[in-house]
């Protein structure tokens, strides 16, 4: 092909394919470039996320949203005060420390040594992220690679997936599973299978992720179901990751209880922690990991290679929050004490709302979601011909005619699961009184028609 | 044999049943991932906690010790005390009116209509903004060009994607007497020979960091040639944009023509506005390849703090609206660390020792190879000159710098290791307390 028909080929595709940037002196396909600058491997298959979707779609003022997991309740004065005199004070503006700032480092050896039982080195055992989900993306590119496998309990927080997956490694899930014949369904009620848990570790089985309190079923394990999974850990000589961002989220008859203080899991385990969920600033995305030296000195290599340090004025803040409540630990001032027992009370009024509206919630035993079956209101939605799940339809339908956000349930499940949710929703019930009095005001308005 | 093999078993069998009695499980298998196998080792950790052991006057790290402009602050506590909103979370990929903000300033300096929503990612500081860069663009393989002197973390986070970093170095011009960061040339035919079917990336930073190196019109196009014909991209860090000195002007690679569809630009708002414990930063490129940052952040991190980036955002429509007027910040700002340029130059000077005069960002390097000074230290010989010579300036003197070849590829930094960056970004009486360590050694030899 002689010059000339090369440059026309190229301008016709350029033409044809893209608006021409009149600044352009050169004739560059954008075809060609295009396939030569695609994405990298790693990311393959990742770019979509319940999130993105829902969250704009609940965007809408008229949408009453009890969908993405934040507080429309205001954070304690005392947390907002602290961040202001922090941001005045000149060096709080500048880099602090990267693995963690060192007075919050200090008030999480001591709020956590109290709650461990165990002595925890502030500057070796404790890295400070970028919110929970920071802390879960440094525990992966750190100790998960190609070859491993991690073992996933369903439904899980939706990122566990595609973190594992960035880090090269295969997920392999394993359903929660719904004792039958209860009239009252609480998160207790579901279980994980013992065979079929122990089926799920092999050599490659690098580690299992849990979460408790569960997003979104919120269920608290037990200290025999972490045993059972301790258990395993220790016979295959698994990792454990474990999510508490919702730690302090525990209602009334249930205890929260770290696997790493069950024998043989400090060496094993990083626990993962949110000052958002914990002092209701999901907006100050601050989280940490707590762990053994061995390693979370990996999860700094990673940190110091991604971000390197966290917002200053912020870690000061929460460490301030942090000292005031643990001088008020088992008080009912205390602030992990008393948004659980403001939340019971959200929890019950929602439950209530939706019994009300024919619907079968699962009660909570922790955290601030609460997952609702909606066989009962049998809605046809046969005629939405998307390949979507029926949660997927049923929410978008109900925030479109409805105006009632909440979010999918097989969100949070692998393909082979998705039949067994696929009839459950998510509510957050972290939510001022009215906006739950509203969304009861739909729900009734509903059940009548 | 068969005895042998019993008894390493058996031996097997018993540590592994004494740790479980004792409860100390180490991990018989590799724990750590590959991709973090030598990247560990980072400067900033080891310097900035031994100037912090010896309570070293600090010109080493780059922050400045004076506190960011009244506006900014005051955009922070109007953000803290807003609706409840301001403390949940927000847009993943930016804050509404920062990416409103972001958009509306840089298109005019650009030259492009830039989508607030397809073509800005906000990410925690520029370091997460190199983080997403690399990780959406960089495979296994792919080759990387990197500039020496650079900032340091380009290297590991190449290794970390499993990408091979290819240096080539800003070279003293011929003849010169190198006493500006000017007269550091790169040359076209060097850059040229790098480039491999593998190169993926050229990555430059303007003005650069440790150097000060502001390139030129014509540098930049020479690259800018070089990336259309051998169809690469362009990571640019130009976090320094504002601080340019003695006329010299920043210009943006990715305002030259058939460069905005394969420039990643990123910015900081720490350097920018002398807030760097904010920690937000922004990606500025063509919708196509910014979607797959967003990729990597929303599966990394997610979201970036709601309030630091409101104040951000009151800040650049200040800054739109006092764009070219002398109060604006990005006019004071360059105004106020030109004297202290001057006075840091001086100062090294006056001891004898050869400043390279930067024409832009945070900083400036010594030659010290005039220095005649016995270390005293047994323990590492390995480690290049001005390594040891940093910290022996830190423990013996009280003054904190940062050793330029830590900014040098592995297999360059025996090369350059004789020179040391100071930071210029202080309060004059922490450039003063600086000048009395200088002069007061100076009188002793």
């Amino acid at each position: 092909m002689s010059i000339a028909q090369q440059i026309l080929t190229c301008s016709r595709f350029a033409c044809r394919s893209v608006p021409i940037n009149s600044r352009r002196r050169f004739c560059t396909s954008q075809h060609i470039m295009m396939s030569r600058h695609t994405h990298t491997k790693r990311i393959e298959g990742l770019d979509q996320n319940v999130w993105v979707a829902f969250t704009s779609l609940a965007a809408d003022p008229s949408v009453v949203n009890l969908g993405q997991g934040f507080p429309d309740i205001p954070p304690p004065s005392y947390i907002k005060e602290g961040l202001a005199k922090a941001a005045s004070e000149d060096r709080m503006n500048q880099y602090t420390r990267g693995f963690g700032h060192p007075s919050l480092v200090k008030a999480l050896s001591q709020v956590y040594g109290k709650v461990y039982g165990r002595q925890i080195d502030p500057f070796k055992e404790i890295l400070v992220t970028v919110g929970g989900y920071g802390s879960l993306f440094s525990t992966m590119q750190a100790l998960v690679e190609e070859g491993d496998e991690v073992i996933i309990i369903e439904p899980f927080f939706d990122c566990y997936v595609p973190m594992v997956r960035m880090a090269g490694a295969k997920p392999v899930f394993i359903p929660l599973r719904l004792k039958p014949g209860k009239k009252t369904i609480t998160s207790a009620d579901w279980f994980l299978d013992p065979d079929e848990l122990s089926s799920k570790f092999n050599s490659k089985t690098k580690a299992i992720i849990i979460n408790t309190p569960n997003n979104p079923i919120g269920k608290i394990f037990t200290r025999d179901e972490l045993q059972m999974i301790a258990d395993l850990c220790i016979k295959h000589d698994t990792l454990c990751f474990s999510d508490e961002v919702y730690e302090w989220l525990v209602y009334k008859g249930h205890q929260h209880i770290k696997i790493a203080t069950l024998p043989g899991m400090w060496d094993r385990t990083i626990t993962i922690s949110s000052a958002g969920k914990t002092f209701s600033v999901t907006g100050w995305k601050l989280g940490w990991s707590i762990g053994p030296e061995h390693l979370t000195k990996h999860l700094q290599t990673v940190m110091q290679n991604t971000l390197y340090t966290c917002a200053t004025p912020l870690q000061e803040a929460v460490a301030q929050g942090l000292v005031l409540n643990y001088e008020l630990m088992g008080q009912p001032e205390c602030y992990f004490t008393s948004l659980a027992e403001e939340l019971e009370v959200k929890r019950d009024r929602l439950a209530t709302i939706l019994q009300e509206a024919g619907m079968t919630p699962v009660i909570p035993e922790g955290g601030y979601f609460m997952l609702v079956d909606v066989t009962s209101l049998n809605l046809d939605l046969s005629h939405i011909t998307d390949d979507e799940a029926y949660d997927y339809k049923f929410v978008k339908w109900m925030i479109k005619e409805k105006k009632l956000a909440a979010i999918p349930v097989t969100a949070f499940v692998g393909d082979e699961s998705k039949k067994q949710f696929e009839k459950y929703i998510r509510f957050c019930f972290i939510k001022q009184d009215s906006t739950l009095e509203a969304a009861g005001n739909i729900l009734k308005n509903w059940a009548k028609s | 044999m068969g005895v042998i093999k019993n008894l390493a078993a058996s031996l097997i069998v018993i540590r592994q049943s004494s740790f479980r009695n004792n409860h100390k499980i180490i991990m018989s298998r590799r724990l750590h991932a590959r991709r973090t196998d030598g990247v560990d080792k980072n400067v900033w950790v080891e310097f900035t906690q031994l100037a912090a052991d010896y309570k070293a006057v600090n010109l080493g790290q780059g922050f400045p010790d004076f506190s960011p402009p009244q506006f900014i602050q005051d955009a922070f506590c109007k953000a803290i005390s807003g609706g409840p909103q301001m403390h949940q979370y927000t847009r993943g990929f930016g804050h509404p009116p920062l990416v409103k903000n972001l958009a509306k300033f840089f298109s005019r300096i650009v030259g492009h209509d830039i989508d607030p929503l397809e073509d800005i990612l906000v990410t925690v500081g520029a370091y997460q903004a190199l983080f997403c860069a690399f990780q959406a663009l960089v495979d296994e393989g792919d080759e990387v060009i990197i500039v020496e002197p650079f900032f340091d973390c380009y290297q590991p986070m190449v290794v970390m994607a499993g990408g091979k970093a290819v240096y080539v170095p800003l070279r003293p011009r011929e003849g010169s007497t190198v006493l500006s960061s000017g007269d550091w040339i790169l040359s076209a035919e060097e850059l040229a020979s790098k480039i491999t079917s593998r190169t993926k990336a050229i990555v430059i930073n303007t003005p650069n960091n440790p150097l000060g190196k502001v390139y030129k019109t014509e540098e930049l196009q020479m690259i800018a040639d070089l990336c259309i014909r051998h169809n690469l991209l362009c990571i640019s860090d130009e976090v320094y944009e504002w601080l340019t000195y003695d006329g010299a002007k920043h210009v943006k690679i990715a305002s030259l023509p058939g460069m905005w569809e394969r420039t990643v630009t990123i910015g900081s708002a720490g350097k920018t506005f002398s807030a760097t414990g904010w920690k937000v930063g922004w990606v500025i490129s063509s919708g196509h390849l910014i979607k797959h940052m967003k990729t990597i952040h929303q599966n990394s991190i997610y979201h970036c703090a709601t309030a630091a980036q409101e104040a951000v955002a009151h800040g650049f429509e200040r800054e739109y609206e006092m764009f070219g007027n002398p109060e604006s910040y990005f006019k004071q700002l360059p105004a106020m660390l030109h004297h202290k340029r001057k006075k840091l130059a001086s100062c090294l000077q006056s001891v004898g020792l050869q400043p390279i005069m930067p024409e832009g960002g945070y900083f400036m390097i010594t030659d010290i190879s005039s220095v005649k000074v016995n270390l005293n230290d047994q323990s590492n010989t390995d480690e290049p000159f001005d390594f040891r010579f940093v910290k022996w300036l830190i423990k013996e003197k009280g003054l904190a710098t940062i050793p330029v070849s830590a900014f040098y590829s592995p297999e360059h930094r025996k090369e350059f290791d004789k020179y040391i960056r100071f930071c210029f970004v202080k309060e004059d009486s922490t450039l003063d307390a600086a000048e009395d360590i200088l002069r007061k050694w100076s009188q002793q030899e």
